[in-house]
């Protein structure tokens, strides 16, 4: 493993497997009567947090908090960002006041990768504007595992699994990541999107891309539907949403053309009625509640991971 | 008490039990726990990864044949407890495995392969805390090998060997590697 997580492309296909492996262990925390472990005591984890958050900061922060580390939680609304301060800045501050890890997530793409060049602790980058969030694609792997596996799985790769990445994924991190991480471990990954939805040189990302869903959908083993994001739209990518919704939502209709095996999956948070159809979302096949559980899960494996052990020495970058 | 064992100095150094041996330890062993916790009605066995698991799988399944008792038996992972973590990389753990019921109100009998400082025993103490409340817990190894740095001794021991600190002592079995022996030898990579 590297001392940080910038990207899932860091991530060999022994390291990510060794991640896996370790959330599949503690995933039994969760059923025992002490969820706690004192692994990481001592050890403070900050979490850095520029852009609005519910589950990945939640699930950063208690995955950090059952392995006994310090979280400092920190937003930037409410803090000296607002007096203008800069990330280089913030980041020496938190480090001053003796963090080992720093968890963050920032709407500038390469934000964790500065910062990693500025401390001395490990930095698990939490999502950075529309490039990486590579803990989310590790805690979709395992949730695509433990469904197509089977719990209690180890040591084996997603080989031959297709996976169908579907809407937006110029603006979306999570993509990048999980066709990076997917590959890695042996997936098949499409992106079904519309054209104005795809980032430039999509055809160098190891995937293959098609422009219907509907034909992909027979032969997928997984759905992974990623939200519109609104937010960060400049422009108008398609006619209406009631549009893109005809053509590039799931409804029930369309996860009826699915082989029985396969989930539906959605990173959150969630648009019903546009991406994903209500009924959709709250079927059997979709993972959407299990991915957050997981997520602690993987986080924890990762927090273990770069903080279990000795310390990097400073040359060894 | 045993027969001159046939010492053979391979590779990895001198054989100080060959399989029969080890297999009669185990037997006495498994006696042993079934006086000592009057039929083992109550009883446990908890291995500690790597090769205590295989062991108290062997203990389980002796006891089994002895008094027709099937005593359940799983594993413990203890490096989450460990205290030396900070003095290597983070390490892949190994799995914990309790029989359905849990540990409450139980006699657990830890088991491993190599008794040395004892660190490892009071992290599996310490990580079997946090599982529930056993009505005791006892110890049975393999090899005590001595050097304790910690106040634990073992309940059931198959050999003592004295050693000195710079010999290392390896268990191996056949589960995991083919073949059962107990090595000891000058230096090298610790056990």
């Amino acid at each position: 493993m590297k001392r940080h997580l910038i990207s899932a492309a860091d991530l060999s296909r022994a390291d990510a497997l060794l991640i896996l492996d370790t959330a599949e262990e503690l995933a039994s925390l969760a059923d025992r009567p002490i969820k706690k472990l004192p692994t990481l005591r001592g050890r403070t984890v900050v979490n850095l947090f520029f852009e609005d958050s519910t589950r990945t900061r939640i699930s950063f922060e208690a995955a950090a908090k059952r392995l006994s580390a310090d979280v400092i939680n920190f937003s930037a609304k409410g803090s000296s960002v607002g007096k203008g301060e800069s990330l280089k800045d913030t980041a020496l501050t938190l480090e001053a006041m003796g963090s080992d890890a720093v968890v963050i997530r920032h709407s500038a793409s390469g934000a964790a990768h500065r910062l990693a060049g500025w401390v001395q602790g490990s930095v698990v980058n939490a999502g950075d504007g529309t490039h990486e969030h590579p803990t989310q694609a590790l805690l979709d792997a395992f949730t695509i595992r433990r469904r197509l596996k089977g719990n209690g799985t180890r040591g084996a790769g997603l080989d031959g699994i297709r996976v169908t990445i579907v809407g937006d994924v110029l603006h979306s991190r999570v993509a990048r990541s999980n066709v990076l991480l997917l590959s890695t471990l042996g997936a098949e990954v499409t992106l079904a999107a519309p054209p104005t939805l795809l980032p430039l040189a999509v055809e160098n990302w190891p995937c293959s891309v098609s422009y219907d869903l509907d034909c992909e959908l027979p032969k997928s083993d997984v759905v992974m539907m990623l939200r519109v994001q609104q937010e960060r739209m400049t422009a108008a990518y398609f006619p209406s949403v009631r549009e893109y919704s005809r053509r590039y939502g799931l409804d029930a209709a369309r996860m009826g053309r699915l082989p029985d095996h396969a989930i539906v999956m959605h990173p959150g948070p969630m648009n019903r009625g546009v991406e994903i159809a209500a009924d959709v979302a709250d079927s059997v096949r979709s993972t959407i509640v299990e991915q957050v559980a997981n997520g602690v899960t993987t986080r924890m494996a990762v927090l273990y991971l770069l903080l279990g052990g000795t310390e990097f020495p400073a040359v060894a970058q | 008490m045993c027969a001159a064992s046939s010492s053979v100095a391979g590779r990895d150094g001198l054989a100080v039990l060959d399989a029969e041996e080890v297999r009669r330890a185990l037997t006495r062993i498994a006696h042993e726990i079934l006086e000592r916790t009057h039929g083992g009605g109550q009883v446990i066995l908890l291995g500690i990864p790597t090769r205590g698991v295989p062991l108290a799988r062997r203990l389980a399944a002796r006891i089994g044949e002895f008094e027709g008792l099937e005593v359940p038996c799983g594993s413990l992972d203890v490096t989450m407890h460990r205290d030396d973590l900070r003095l290597r990389p983070a390490r892949a753990l190994g799995r914990t495995d309790l029989p359905m019921g849990g540990v409450d109100g139980k006699t657990i009998v830890l088991v491993d392969d190599v008794l040395y400082s004892g660190r490892t025993v009071r992290a599996a103490l310490d990580a079997l805390t946090d599982l529930g409340r056993p009505k005791a817990v006892q110890l049975a190894v393999l090899v005590d090998r001595g050097h304790r740095e910690l106040p634990i001794r073992a309940d059931y021991v198959g050999k003592n060997l004295p050693t000195s600190q710079r010999e290392v002592v390896r268990v191996l079995l056949s589960e995991v590697d083919g073949q059962d022996v107990v090595l000891i030898g000058e230096d090298g990579r610790k056990p």
